[in-house]
C-alpha cells in the first residue's frame, strides 16, 4: 500500500470517488425503477479500475476518452454529481451533451474529457489522435482511452494500437475486462485468455492488473504515464474486473450468468474491500469514514433534487450546433 | 497570374496554407516520401518535415479517427483518403463521429479538418478507383462537401475549407488533375463554402452541375449557342450545404433545368436539387426537370466501351440540353 505517490489523502480521495460513484449509481437505478430515468448504464463493480487509473493522470489536463461504463472515472476526473444527474435526466444544462445523448455518453470540455459516441472502439483512435497532436505540439499531455473487452474485437481497436505504436504516441489503452459484452462471454469474443496479450503484436507493453484493486491499477497506470511522457509510446493495460449489475437497466443478466458467479465476485467488491483496507491500515478512522459516507449521501440527494428541478431543453434549440455558430 | 493545373493549384494551396499555419498537418497512405499516388503532396514532406507530412499506416478509420482527435487537441489535420472508393472503412468515423461531435457535445467540441479524396472516373480505374461517393456525405448534416471545378476554385475553396471550423470533405476529380488548367492568383483568397457560382449566363435553359462536368456543360453551352440556344451553367461548388437561393434563381430565370452529375442517378444530388425546385419554383417551370447522371449500376466497369457508356460526356449533355430546349 505504500506506493511513493499515494499519500493517505490520495487514498482517501480514491475511496471517496469510488463510494460516490456507487451511491450515485444506486440512486440512478432507483430513479429508473421509479420511471424517472429512462435508462441507466452502470459503473457498479468497475470503480477501482476507473478511479485507480485516472488518479495517475494529471486530472483535467491529460485527455481521457471514456466509454459508457465510466461513471467513477469521470467523477474522479472532475465531473460533479449535479452534472451527472443533469445528464441522466436529459436537462438543458447537462454539460456532456445538453440533453442530446443517452446517459453515460460522457464529454466535459473543461476537464478534457472527450465526447463519446455509442459505437465501441471509435474512442481508441480518437485518443490516439489526441496523443498525436500532443506529440507534435509538445504540450506534455497524455491521452487515455478506456473500453470493454468486447470492443477489442473491433477493427478500430487494432488500428489505434498499431498507429499509436508506430508513431510512439503518448497514449494509454485501458481495457476494463468484465468478462461479458452484454451477454457474450469473453471466450466467444476472442480465442486468447487475455486482452493484454494483443499488445505484443503491436510492439508495446501489455499489462494485466487486478481491476478490483485501485492501488495496483494506479501503479501500472502511473508507469504507463511515465513511459508515455518519456516519449516511449503507448501501453495496453488490462484491468480484470466484473460488473455486478446487468449491462443496462434494459438488460436482464440472469439469462447469461449464474447468481453463484455474481456472488463469488461480490466477495471482491472493490468499494467494500478498499473500505476495509483503509480502516485496517488506519488510513481512515471509523468516524472519518462515517462522515464521508454522510457527505456522499448529501451530495447524491442534492444532485438528484437539483437535476429534477432543472429545466428541460427548449425545443427551439433542436437545430443548434450542427455547424459552428 | 500563373497558369496551373487543377492538381498544381491544390498542391500550391496546401504549401501556402502550411507556411501560413503551423497547426496544419497532412497525413495518409503514401502522402510523404512518394507525395501521394497522384503526386498532389509532392515536395511537402521535404519542406515541412516528417512530423507535418506523415506516411500513416494503411487504415482509413484510423486516418480519419486520429484526425478527429488531433483536431480537437489543437491541430488542423488534412487527412487524405487515397481514392474516394476507399473511404467506406472510415464511414463511421466521418458520419457518426466527425459530423456529430459538435451536435452531441452541445457545441463544446468541434472538428476542424479537411478530408481530401480523389474521386470520379474516366481514367480506367474500374470499380474501386472510379466512384463518385459524394451523395452519401451530402445526406449528412454536420458535414460540408466541396467539389471544385476549376484550378481557381480549387485554391479558394481549399483555403476556405482549411479555415472552416467544421469537418469538410474536399473531393478532387482525378480526371481533372492534369486535364484542367487555368489562371490562379498567387495571393491567398477564399471562396465561401456553400455558395454556388454562375459560370455562364443564359436565357433558355439552366444546367446545374458541379465538378468535372462543369467543363463539359460549358462546352455543350458553346455548341448550343451556335444553334441559337442560350444556356446558363450553375456550378454548385458545394453540395452540402446547397446554395438554394442561386438554384432557385436560375430555375426561375430560364424555366428549364437540366441537372448533371457523374454520380449514380438514384439518390444523387440531382434528386435534392430537383426537389428544391419543384417545392419552391414549380410555377416558373416551362418543362419537367431533367436529370443526366451516371446509370444505376454499382460502379464503373473497366473495359473502355463500358466505361465510356457510364461516363457523362459533353455530347450527352449537349443532346439532353437540346432535347430539353425543344420542350
Amino acid at each position: 500500500m505504500a506506493s511513493i505517490n499515494l499519500t493517505p489523502e490520495l487514498l482517501k480521495e480514491m475511496y471517496y470517488y469510488m463510494a460516490l460513484s456507487r451511491a450515485l449509481d444506486d440512486r440512478m437505478w432507483i430513479l429508473n425503477r421509479q420511471g424517472r430515468a429512462p435508462v441507466v448504464y452502470s459503473a457498479n463493480g468497475h470503480e477501482a479500475a476507473q478511479v485507480g487509473s485516472v488518479m495517475a493522470l494529471n486530472r483535467g489536463e491529460d485527455w481521457i476518452v471514456p466509454y459508457y461504463r465510466d461513471l467513477a472515472m469521470v467523477l474522479a476526473y472532475g465531473e460533479t454529481p449535479r452534472e451527472v444527474m443533469l445528464h441522466l435526466l436529459g436537462r438543458a444544462d447537462d454539460p456532456n451533451s445538453g440533453g442530446r445523448q443517452m446517459p453515460a455518453h460522457w464529454g466535459l470540455k473543461r476537464r478534457h474529457i472527450f465526447t463519446t459516441g455509442s459505437v465501441v472502439a471509435t474512442q481508441d483512435v480518437h485518443a490516439t489522435g489526441l496523443a498525436l497532436a500532443s506529440k507534435i505540439l509538445k504540450d506534455g499531455r497524455v491521452a487515455m482511452a478506456s473500453f470493454g473487452e468486447g470492443s477489442t474485437s473491433q477493427g478500430e481497436f487494432h488500428e489505434a494500437l498499431n498507429f499509436a505504436a508506430v508513431h510512439k504516441l503518448p497514449v494509454i489503452f485501458l481495457n476494463e475486462n468484465n468478462g461479458y459484452a452484454i451477454s457474450v462471454p469473453a471466450r466467444k469474443q476472442m480465442a486468447i485468455m487475455d486482452v493484454a496479450a494483443r499488445a505484443q503484436g503491436y510492439g508495446m507493453p501489455g499489462v494485466i492488473v487486478d481491476g478490483n484493486d485501485p492501488v495496483k491499477v494506479y501503479e501500472v497506470t502511473a508507469e504507463a504515464v511515465e513511459r508515455a511522457r518519456r516519449g516511449e509510446g503507448p501501453t495496453l493495460i488490462e484491468a480484470k474486473t466484473y460488473r455486478f449489475v446487468p449491462h443496462s437497466s434494459d438488460d436482464d443478466d440472469r439469462a447469461y450468468r449464474s447468481r453463484e458467479e455474481v456472488a463469488e465476485w461480490k466477495k471482491r467488491d472493490p468499494v467494500i474491500t478498499f473500505e476495509k483496507r483503509l480502516l485496517d491500515e488506519k488510513i481512515m478512522t471509523p468516524d472519518e469514514l462515517k462522515a464521508m459516507q454522510q457527505r456522499i449521501k448529501d451530495e447524491v440527494n442534492d444532485a438528484t433534487d437539483f437535476a429534477e428541478k432543472a429545466p428541460l431543453p427548449d425545443p427551439s434549440t433542436l437545430g443548434r450546433y450542427v455547424y459552428a455558430e | 497570374m500563373a497558369v496551373m493545373s487543377y492538381l498544381e493549384a491544390i498542391r500550391e494551396t496546401l504549401r501556402q496554407e502550411m507556411r501560413r499555419d503551423s497547426r496544419i498537418i497532412i497525413y495518409g497512405e503514401d502522402v510523404g516520401v512518394r507525395g501521394g499516388v497522384f503526386r498532389v503532396t509532392e515536395g511537402l514532406q521535404k519542406e515541412f518535415g516528417e512530423e507535418r507530412v506523415i506516411d500513416s499506416p494503411l487504415a482509413e478509420a484510423a486516418i480519419v479517427g486520429t484526425a478527429i482527435g488531433a483536431a480537437v487537441n489543437g491541430l488542423r489535420p488534412i487527412p487524405e483518403i487515397q481514392f474516394a472508393d476507399f473511404i467506406f472503412p472510415a464511414m463511421n468515423q466521418i458520419i457518426q463521429e466527425a459530423a456529430r461531435i459538435r451536435y452531441r457535445s452541445n457545441g463544446a467540441f468541434g472538428v476542424p479538418m479537411v478530408i481530401r479524396a480523389p474521386f470520379g472516373g474516366g481514367v480506367h480505374g474500374a470499380l474501386y478507383h472510379s466512384q463518385s461517393v459524394e451523395a452519401f456525405f451530402a445526406h449528412v448534416p454536420g458535414l460540408k462537401v466541396v467539389i471544385p471545378s476549376t484550378p481557381y476554385d480549387a485554391k479558394g475553396l481549399l483555403a476556405a475549407a482549411i479555415e472552416d471550423e467544421d469537418p469538410v470533405l474536399y473531393f478532387e476529380h482525378k480526371a481533372a488533375y492534369r486535364s484542367l488548367k487555368g489562371e490562379v492568383p498567387e495571393e491567398r483568397y477564399l471562396i465561401p463554402i456553400g455558395k454556388a457560382d454562375l459560370k455562364r449566363t443564359g436565357k433558355d435553359l439552366s444546367i446545374i452541375t458541379y465538378g468535372l462536368t462543369v467543363t463539359y456543360a460549358l462546352k455543350a453551352a458553346e455548341t448550343l449557342e451556335q444553334e441559337g440556344i442560350s444556356v446558363e451553367v450553375l456550378d454548385l461548388r458545394t453540395i452540402r450545404p446547397l446554395d438554394v437561393e442561386m438554384i432557385l434563381d436560375t430555375a426561375k430565370k430560364t424555366g428549364k433545368v437540366l441537372i448533371v452529375h457523374e454520380d449514380n442517378l438514384t439518390g444523387g444530388v440531382g434528386g435534392e436539387v430537383s426537389a428544391l425546385i419543384a417545392e419552391h419554383a414549380l410555377f416558373y417551370l416551362d418543362a419537367p426537370i431533367r436529370r443526366l447522371a451516371g446509370p444505376d449500376v454499382p460502379a464503373m466497369p473497366y473495359s473502355p466501351p463500358l466505361e465510356h457508356a457510364f461516363m457523362v460526356t459533353t455530347d450527352k449533355i449537349t443532346e439532353a440540353a437540346r432535347d430539353l430546349a425543344k420542350f
